[in-house]
């Protein structure tokens, strides 16, 4: 008789709950008339999350376990991984909620007769929150995937929703479009060198379970061929999703065509997902040859950490600023990801934290400065914006200093933490280099504090939107876990003092 | 609550008046700033009666975990040193607050801004040089460039953003280097079975040559840049010709005795063997330091650059000092910080009153002032006599200690070094020949002499020089032990006396 497997749904729920939901706000597309859609939307994408976030909380104590027949493994360093995707992607969520960043009907040419006519009357795309909620579930899977198949779903699913949604800006729709195009064929392109390496994974150790490839890798006399092949693969698959140089360069164009909370909720979430997995197969799977992959991740650490530092420097627009300064911090996640040790992924689960919510907020203040024709993006007009809003460039300062390692933000005690990992498992070199990035970084992180506060305004000057109540509480959740948690990092330090984070 | 943590926090206190205060009326946020600032002068007296003079090692000492996993605290504790130093904070910033009355009005952004600005470094600058937690330590250091940066892009004058962000700038690249010396020191700790950030306990530790000179250089530098020691002191000049008066005290007079603090309390303490490797460079770079200085103090126009570059020159002798190892030498060092602080403050004041009422910074435009505002001048000449260590005023007792502390060990350092008071004499006198005397300048005549508040503001300095000057024995009786302990950590002692050989 053949039995079923238990799947332990319990485990599973949150993502679960998250795909229901997004299952939910299909129907609700199809059924329910369009002016009451982008409310119900609204709400139901949040209290998806909510309740998603509450599952997890609830799964804590379940730790260590493995569902849906060990393709699934539910450990504190996954349920907190979860945790965090859930937490930021609700605040990033808060800042979908203006409505006029999405495309009235994204089939429409841009610049046709169509597209002139949906926008006079008003609408907006509202399938982008079942789209958002399916790229969500994605990332849940992602970082406790134990297998590759999973994981190659995970990611799939994680990034086919981003590539749509990255199309729909209301404005520049050109420019919008083309960042889709290119970010869908990159990330098809890096998704097919995943599932290559997973072949060559399969067939070095006969099994797509990362323990079992350990057991593998392990087996003295083994001819290591495939798995080094299978590595090379899946790394450049995982590389790709994190922006790491030299798969970088999709990184400014999509993080500037996108719609600017997508931005936002891409920056963070998809960087949290895909750094959980990625510290789960290294540790998993190629822990046992660490020695053989470790100096090439070096270089691409110290390369990345460089690279996005010295590139961003002579950036005019602020969302680019922000993706190249995105391509810095992937470089110093990395470094976590290279200690291989307990610490090493403590520390990059807070840096995760403090830089996704800097992150959000940063790309939730840029929703907020406009013209007469939408955001605007250029540095140079932001002049003397703390005249026009001291808030406002107070609180996008925070966030800069945040991502410039400051102390007494988040961000130090982040950078702080993933150094000394760096530092404890030999790398100096790392720290060398990650110290003297930083001094590149904060070098135009503070520029764009000197041209708010200390430029005169111009008549080009922009005026600051008045933030809806939602908008308002999402900066004003970034603003307060960035400074709490500089001055009291053990708030999250203290979820994380556990014997076994992960479940090897 | 421990004396010094109240101490700590009571300019916060005032910050959040002021937080609640409207910012229209003025006059009310000064009395608050005022009030504020002298309570924290009471409190920070008050430790007095609680210290235990003539003793080793940190007193009034608190400690609460702050940050477990890496077993950070909040710990706080006081030597000689940092006794001596809270006190010339303390004392100096209701003296600016009193003396720069009127400063913040010209500013980018409110008053109200300024003092809570000038508030909060207050708390960070008792809190460094009270911090017994490296890590604690290295936060606030970097944690106040930022109030700086506000205080000068915001209020100052010229090309203010330019020198703020060069400040910040040059600071946090420092800051960095140093960080990653943290972070060393600490995975050190780690390796050798008790992870700490404890200046003590991290002073103990065994660390092998060629790491020792690493991590002291990643120290020595940003505190280097801090001081500022040639050739990193570009960026004071700077800092100096755009911040007000009361910036320019608060980061020449204290800011920059973190560098020199740092040096004492981190490179010398914990890493004994590079700085004897390191010491002889050193005072080659405090020589270059004193001579450069002084020269180029001697040609500049602007009264602030000038200023700033006297200082350049101080801080050479303030380092010769220290790395010349000796007891003279650290306490004379030591005792230097505090005279120095004093005495920019003097020039600092006075210099601002006279830009003030000239609108203008240059020298030669102040010329025949001592017939117009006699009582202004005066002071103006007392602090510039004090600048150049006239016996009888308080940097007289700490050049002479730094330089006879020197002579024993390093006897042509010593002989290189007397030229920077000769060279002194020049910049002052010359100064003070071309602003106050000579020709009453056009647009001079009419010039006001200082009123009730700002004499109240330079009385106390003045008093202060003085009574340093003559009676200085009860602040070296309160460095000494802090000299000795230092001493012994590098393990080194006083070179015999050249006498009778």
């Amino acid at each position: 008789m053949l039995s079923t497997p238990a799947l332990n749904y319990n485990l599973l729920a949150p993502i679960l709950i998250v795909l229901g939901g997004a299952l939910l706000g299909v129907l609700v597309e199809g059924f329910v008339a369009r002016a009451y859609r982008a409310r119900l939307q609204i709400i139901i994408a949040l209290l998806t999350v909510a309740t998603a976030f509450g599952w997890v909380i609830s799964i804590r104590a379940a730790v260590s376990q493995t569902a849906a027949i060990d393709s699934v493994s539910t450990d504190a360093a996954g349920t907190f991984l979860q945790g965090t995707i859930l937490v930021l992607a609700f605040v990033a969520l808060l800042f979908f909620t203006q409505n006029d960043h999405f495309a009235p009907q994204a089939s429409a040419l841009p610049g046709s007769s169509e597209e002139k006519e949906a926008t006079l009357s008003g609408v907006q795309m509202t399938e982008i929150y079942p789209l958002v909620l399916f790229a969500i579930s994605g990332m849940l899977l992602f970082p406790v995937a134990h297998d590759l198949i999973t994981l190659f779903v995970a990611l799939e699913v994680l990034s086919i929703p981003l590539y749509i949604i990255t199309g729909l800006a209301r404005r520049r729709r050109l420019l919008s479009q083309e960042a889709a195009l290119k970010y869908f064929l990159l990330g098809a392109y890096s998704s097919a060198f995943f599932l290559f390496g997973g072949a060559f994974l399969y067939g070095f150790s006969g099994s797509l379970s990362l323990g079992t490839i350990r057991t593998a890798a392990q087996t003295p006399g083994a001819n290591h061929i495939f798995l080094f092949l299978g590595l090379i693969f899946v790394s450049v698959g995982l590389l790709f999703k994190v922006g790491a140089v030299p798969f970088h360069s999709w990184t400014p164009d999509v993080y500037q065509g996108a719609p600017t909370p997508v931005t936002g909720f891409m920056a963070a979430c998809t960087k949290v997902a895909a750094f959980g997995a990625m510290f789960r197969i290294f540790v998993v799977a190629f822990g046992a040859i660490q020695s053989d992959w470790r100096p090439v991740f070096v270089a691409i650490a110290t390369v990345t950490m460089a690279g996005g530092a010295i590139a961003a420097i002579s950036q005019r627009d602020v969302k680019r600023t922000l993706a190249y300064s995105s391509i810095t911090h992937a470089g110093f996640l990395l470094s976590g990801v290279i200690a291989l040790s307990q610490i090493g992924l403590t520390s990059m689960l807070f840096y995760l934290v403090a830089y996704g919510f800097a992150t959000i907020g940063a790309f939730g203040i840029v929703t907020l400065v406009r013209d007469s024709t939408g955001e605007v993006n250029d540095l140079n007009r932001w002049a003397g914006l703390a005249k026009k809003s001291p808030l406002v460039a107070t609180a996008f300062s925070l966030f800069l200093l945040s991502f410039g390692g400051v102390p007494l933000t988040a961000g130090f005690i982040a950078k702080f933490s993933i150094f000394t990992a760096a530092y404890d498992s030999g790398n100096i070199a790392i720290v060398v280099v990650g110290v003297l990035s930083s001094a590149i970084a904060l070098f135009f992180y503070l520029r764009v504090i000197l041209i708010m506060f200390f430029k005169e305004p111009t008549d080009e000057t922009v005026t600051v939107a008045v933030p809806s109540f939602m908008v308002s509480a999402g900066i004003g959740i970034c603003f307060i876990a960035t400074l709490v948690l500089g001055v009291y990092p053990d708030l999250v330090f203290n979820l994380l003092r556990l014997p076994t984070l992960l479940v090897p | 609550m421990n004396l010094l943590t109240l101490t700590i926090l009571l300019p916060l206190v005032g910050v959040l008046a002021l937080a609640i205060a409207p910012r229209e009326n003025t006059k009310n946020i000064k009395l608050i700033a005022l009030g504020s600032s002298v309570i924290t002068l009471i409190s920070s007296l008050l430790m007095l009666t609680k210290y235990k003079f003539g003793v080793q090692g940190f007193q009034l000492v608190s400690s609460h975990s702050w940050f477990k996993v890496f077993n950070i605290n909040y710990a706080v504790g006081i030597d000689g040193l940092a006794l001596v130093l809270i006190l010339l904070t303390t004392v100096l910033v209701p003296i600016v607050v009193v003396g720069g009355w009127n400063e913040a009005e010209n500013g980018r952004w409110s008053v109200k801004t300024f003092y809570i600005l000038i508030l909060v470094l207050e708390t960070f600058m008792v809190a460094v040089f009270a911090a017994t937690d490296v890590f604690l330590f290295y936060v606030i250091f970097e944690a106040m460039l930022v109030p700086v940066y506000f205080l000068i892009g915001g209020f100052g004058r010229g090309d203010r953003g330019a020198a703020a962000l060069k400040f910040l700038l040059y600071s946090l690249f420092g800051g960095l280097l140093m960080l990653a010396a943290v972070i060393g020191i600490f995975v050190i700790s780690v390796h050798q079975g008790h992870a700490s950030f404890d200046v003590t306990q991290l002073s103990h530790l065994k660390i092998s040559h060629n790491t020792q000179d690493w991590l002291f250089l990643g120290f020595f530098i940003a505190f280097a840049i801090k001081a500022p020691l040639f050739p990193f002191h570009t960026w004071l000049p700077a800092a100096a010709r755009s911040a007000t008066p009361g910036t320019s005290i608060l980061v020449l007079g204290v800011l920059d005795k973190v560098g020199t603090y740092g040096m004492i309390r981190f490179c010398l303490a914990l890493f004994p063997e590079a700085t004897k490797t390191f010491a002889p460079y050193i005072i080659v770079l405090a020589l270059i330091s004193i001579i450069y200085g002084a020269f180029l103090a001697i040609g500049q126009k602007d009264l602030n650059s000038l200023i700033a570059f006297t200082s350049i020159s101080h801080f050479g002798f303030i380092v010769l000092g220290i790395f010349a190892l000796t007891s003279q030498g650290i306490t004379g060092a030591s005792l230097y910080m505090v005279n120095h602080g004093f005495s920019t403050a003097a020039l600092f004041l006075v210099g601002g009153w006279m830009i003030e009422r000239r609108n203008s910074t240059q020298v030669a435009d102040f010329g025949g002032l001592q017939r117009i505002t006699p009582v202004m001048a005066w002071s103006f000449f007392i602090a510039g006599l004090s600048a150049l260590a006239l016996p009888g005023l308080s940097s007289f007792v700490s050049e002479f200690l730094v330089l006879l502390g020197t002579f024993t060990r390093y006897p042509a350092a010593a002989v290189v070094g007397t030229l920077g008071i000769i060279l002194a004499a020049l910049y002052v006198l010359i100064l003070v020949q071309r602003a106050l005397h000579g020709p009453l300048q056009e647009g001079n005549e009419d010039t006001p002499d200082l009123n009730l508040r700002e004499k109240i503001a330079i009385a106390p300095v003045i008093v202060a020089l003085v009574v340093l000057g003559f009676y200085p024995k009860p602040a070296i009786h309160t460095i000494n032990p802090m000299t000795s302990q230092v001493l012994s950590q590098v393990h080194v002692s006083d070179p015999t006396p050249l006498a009778g050989k």
